[in-house]
């Protein structure tokens, strides 16, 4: 549970907003102009979504430093779902196998 | 009356995100769900996806702010999840161009990873007019529009009631693992995901979660660095 007041919480809301809304404008809203985006900028963003989903992932079912622990029902779990999203790319189905799976080990642990 | 080559666009469009849209649901739902888990209002949960319309930003930004991290780490990692959006609007601008900025406008708002993927393949395949493209990709991207929204509301106003007995917290860090399967396409990818995800889980520790910047940034020049040799 957040500590943020709700005008902060608009705050953000209203900031992330209009900055996504000016990376899609970006070429999309240039006048007409031939649109180019230069070599090195698009491998760097090519690059984003692998990493910083990763760290999203990683402490989220690894545990964080001192604390990282992967004896765990979540990283079996979440491990279990990786494998199925790489073999069946299906979302909801990657869903459930990391719900159940979670389940049944919390249940026999 | 045969219907005008616009509308069938408009219609070919809508037909063409169909088969995403069970794929799209899931994550609506727990973007509705991680406001509630995160502490803010429904009111706001729903009008994040207004605002902002972007799922991993979303439910990134929701997680963060659960965990108290600092405002400019919440906004920050919201917009790097989003830089993605300057590659699509490059790629799409050629295609649209000449059209009003109205409607460029419209489409930079509508623009998610979905429509983008289904409308590159289209207007590579197709030499239709500028309009009838236009109309192509409002079409899909107002469908998608309507089930995120829709999905969310149900995830915020349904996600109270489950019990936190079924950790459905756990759902969140599933749906990045989701989505982070297929960006995994190249080495550089590979590389870049390792990085991040070693330096977030040893950096984790830091305060505000600003550790999560630091992985994102050391994965991305590491992802750099072996795409350049």
């Amino acid at each position: 549970m957040t500590s943020l007041d709700a005008a902060a919480v608009w705050g953000i809301f209203a900031a992330v907003g209009a900055g996504t809304f000016l990376l899609r404008l970006s070429f999309l809203g240039a006048l007409g102009r031939e649109s180019s985006i230069r070599p090195g900028l698009a491998r760097a963003l090519g690059l984003v979504p692998a990493a910083v989903l990763a760290a999203l992932v990683a402490p989220a079912v690894a545990g964080r430093g001192t604390e990282v622990d992967l004896v765990t029902a979540r990283f079996t779990a979440a491990t279990l779902a990786g494998l199925v999203a790489w073999r069946t790319r299906n979302v909801p189905l990657t869903l459930v196998v990391g719900m159940v799976v979670l389940w049944v080990l919390s249940a026999l642990g | 009356m045969a219907p005008t080559p616009t509308r069938r666009a408009t219609l070919a469009g809508i037909r063409a995100v169909v088969p995403i849209l069970p794929g799209v649901v899931p994550f609506a739902l727990i973007a509705g769900f991680a406001g509630v888990e995160a502490g803010v209002s429904r009111i706001q949960a729903v009008a994040m996806s207004l605002i902002v319309f972007a799922g991993a930003a979303q439910i990134a930004a929701l997680d963060l702010i659960g965990s108290d991290a600092a405002i400019v780490v919440v906004v920050a990692t919201a917009l790097i999840i989003n830089a993605r959006f300057v590659m699509y609007s490059a790629s799409l601008a050629p295609h649209v161009a000449g059209s009003p900025l109205r409607a460029r406008g419209l489409a930079a708002y509508l623009l998610t990873d979905q429509i983008y993927a289904v409308s590159i393949i289209r207007f590579g395949e197709t030499r239709e007019p500028v309009r009838e493209r236009l109309a192509f990709y409002l079409g899909g991207g107002a469908t998608l529009w309507v089930t995120w929204q829709a999905g969310t509301v149900v995830g915020a106003l349904g996600g109270g009631a489950v019990p936190e007995s079924w950790s459905l917290d756990f759902a969140i860090p599933l749906v990045f693992i989701a989505l982070l399967v297929p960006a995994l396409r190249s080495r550089h990818d590979h590389v870049a995901a390792v990085v991040g995800g070693v330096v977030a889980v040893a950096a984790g520790g830091l305060r505000f979660n600003s550790g999560l910047l630091l992985a994102a940034a050391a994965g991305i020049v590491a992802g750099y660095v072996a795409a350049g040799r």
